[in-house]
């Protein structure tokens, strides 16, 4: 009598706290081996774990030796990380060469994690976005490019080999214990920087729930462009409230002065080119996604602003 | 007691208060909606307005309840008077009656959101950004919003031109067909005297990037101001060409023209 064989997943960014919640739900099921980019870390002693830069051609070996069947790629390297020029061979060259690599080895299902910052945060966005609308980003700060180029590439993989079953997820914000993004530091700390005057509506996903979202699409092979949000919204300066953190208020106009404070004081998780999305409402909707995968959030703000309020300095 | 809770009980009175949450909307586990509507804020808001409504413009609304209890539904109204000072009072009008109160969104100006702090302001008493896309998510949210097609012709109009009717846009008709929201007409009488403007100095408006800067006293002058709604008008979702659509459109434009008159006449004086 023959087994069947457990499927095969290479997940990338394993260093990340998203990446390691999404290993310890699909270990048991799943033969996982963990790339990243930034450092090797231990995931125990079944899963192997690899320090490697896609761009390097010992990264082809994986495929050969692995035989994987599907990839979930979450190691996007965040726009608050590294320099302009680093982010984009990561992010866009390396994503690419994952993305042929995987149409070479026949595989058969690929999960790319996005992020709702491709949409851009103007005056005129309309609220509850849906996925279909354009990306205005890459127009409106350079360093935002690395995250719009890399949908598209994924875009074009998606249309051109369909049979890699291509799914991008455009995330709201990801919270919670353990992620060290620039939203989850400014909630985790004593004091965060506002815009004077301006409280723009948010939405927060825990940890726990993006890592539920993603193997539900690991789960259901249905290829398309989804954003993942709960249907829950907060303004961000109620949100420091919640969280316990003393609010900072800068000068907000001219735009120029606030852009000139983040460059010259270094905020790392209040940078020059992020300061739009803490003065105009990036509101995605995620109701798509809810739908195709039957997916509800389990973790309400309530819970997530208690976790920062209780881990005003988290590991 | 918190100052917040204290300045609550101080400023909103209880059955206000009572009223507000009686209002059932789709809003979050924090009171929020995706617009930034807040039901805390809402109930300051209301309990400033009431003052304005009732002692300043001694505000008389007739015809609120043609405005159904529930569903889709577009208020068209004529705009006037510099400042949304008329969508504050039809707002209050719909979220004060007795019966089935609601509370209407308000589509606003894009230069709003730009403002710091009044933008949010308005935008957690329920006011929007005026694009058909936050409009169309709203009647499918089943919410009742209340739009000025004439936009800033209508509120940016001098005193000479008040109570004549400035091009209306189509966009609210596209939309009340496909979402299959009941319009419901509004004659706005007595805003257009509150600020008087005699002129525009277009080169100052181009340099703030406003949509205009009237000439006028900087005052609000405490006109009486009279609201008529009118009766609820059905329009069906079939494949018309714009030219019809535009007659529809004049069909509401003639309505509120008549709600308008309606309203000049019963009006005895200014003040």
């Amino acid at each position: 009598m023959t087994t069947k064989r457990r499927p095969h997943i290479l997940v990338t960014g394993a260093a990340g706290a998203l990446a390691q919640q999404v290993i310890n739900q699909l270990r048991d099921t799943c033969d996982l081996v963990a790339v990243d980019f930034r450092e090797q870390v231990y995931l125990g002693d079944d899963i192997p774990s690899y320090c490697i830069d896609f761009n390097k051609r010992v990264f082809e070996d994986l495929f050969r030796r692995y035989q994987f069947d599907g990839v979930i790629h979450l190691g996007r390297i965040l726009s608050s990380q590294l320099t302009r020029m680093r982010r984009y061979n990561a992010n866009v060259l390396g994503t690419q060469k994952l993305l042929d690599l995987s149409q070479k080895y026949g595989i058969r299902r690929i999960i790319v994690l996005s992020t709702y910052h491709v949409y851009g945060a103007v005056a005129y966005n309309p609220a509850l976005i849906d996925e279909s609308a354009p990306l205005k980003s890459a127009g409106l700060s350079a360093d935002l490019v690395d995250s719009v180029e890399l949908e598209n590439l994924a875009n074009i993989y998606l249309w051109r080999y369909p049979e890699l079953n291509i799914t991008i997820l455009r995330p709201c914000n990801i919270v919670g214990p353990g992620v060290r993004n620039s939203m989850s530091s400014l909630l985790g700390s004593e004091r965060a920087p506002v815009l004077a005057g301006f409280s723009p509506m948010m939405q927060f996903i825990h940890i726990d729930d993006m890592a539920d979202a993603i193997v539900l699409a690991w789960q259901k092979p249905v290829k398309g462009v989804f954003n993942v949000a709960p249907q829950d919204w907060v303004a961000y300066q109620q949100a420091l409230k919640l969280c316990g953190c003393q609010r900072i208020p800068l000068p907000s106009i001219p735009p120029i002065i606030p852009k000139a404070i983040s460059k010259v004081l270094n905020l790392h998780s209040f940078p020059p080119f992020l300061l739009s999305f803490f003065k105009y409402p990036v509101v995605i909707d995620g109701r798509a996604f809810a739908r195709e995968f039957d997916f509800t959030p389990k973790r309400p703000l309530k819970e997530i602003f208690r976790y920062y309020q209780n881990n005003k300095k988290p590991v | 007691m918190g100052l917040a809770s204290f300045l609550k009980s101080r400023l909103v009175p209880a059955e206000l208060e009572a009223q507000v949450d009686r209002i059932r909307k789709p809003i979050g586990s924090l009171g929020y909606d995706p617009w930034g509507y807040n039901n805390d804020a809402i109930k300051y808001g209301l309990s400033v307005t009431r003052q304005v409504y009732e002692r300043y413009f001694r505000v008389q609304a007739d015809g609120v309840d043609n405005v159904p209890a529930e569903g889709p539904v577009l208020i068209i109204a004529n705009h006037s008077g510099q400042l949304p000072l008329d969508g504050l009072l039809v707002g209050y009008a719909l979220a004060s009656r007795q019966e089935k109160p609601r509370i209407p969104r308000a589509m606003i100006e894009r230069f709003f959101p730009t403002v710091p702090w009044l933008g949010n302001l308005l935008n957690e008493m329920g006011a929007v950004l005026g694009d058909p896309v936050n409009c169309a998510k709203m009647l499918e949210n089943d919410e009742a919003v209340i739009v000025f097609p004439e936009g800033v012709r209508g509120s940016g109009k001098l005193y000479r031109d008040r109570y004549q009717l400035k091009r209306f846009g189509n966009g609210f008709m596209h939309l009340a067909m496909k979402y299959n929201a009941t319009i419901v007409p509004v004659g706005v009488v007595g805003c257009e005297e509150t600020i008087p403007a005699i002129a525009n100095i277009k080169p100052l408006a181009n340099a703030l990037g406003v949509p205009y800067v009237p000439v006028a006293l900087p005052f609000i002058f405490p006109a009486k101001v009279h609201l008529n709604f009118g009766p609820p008008m059905h329009f069906d979702n079939t494949e018309i060409p714009e030219d019809i659509v535009s007659e529809r459109v004049e069909a509401v434009k003639a309505e509120i023209s008549r709600l308008i008159d309606k309203g000049l006449s019963e009006r005895k004086r200014l003040f």
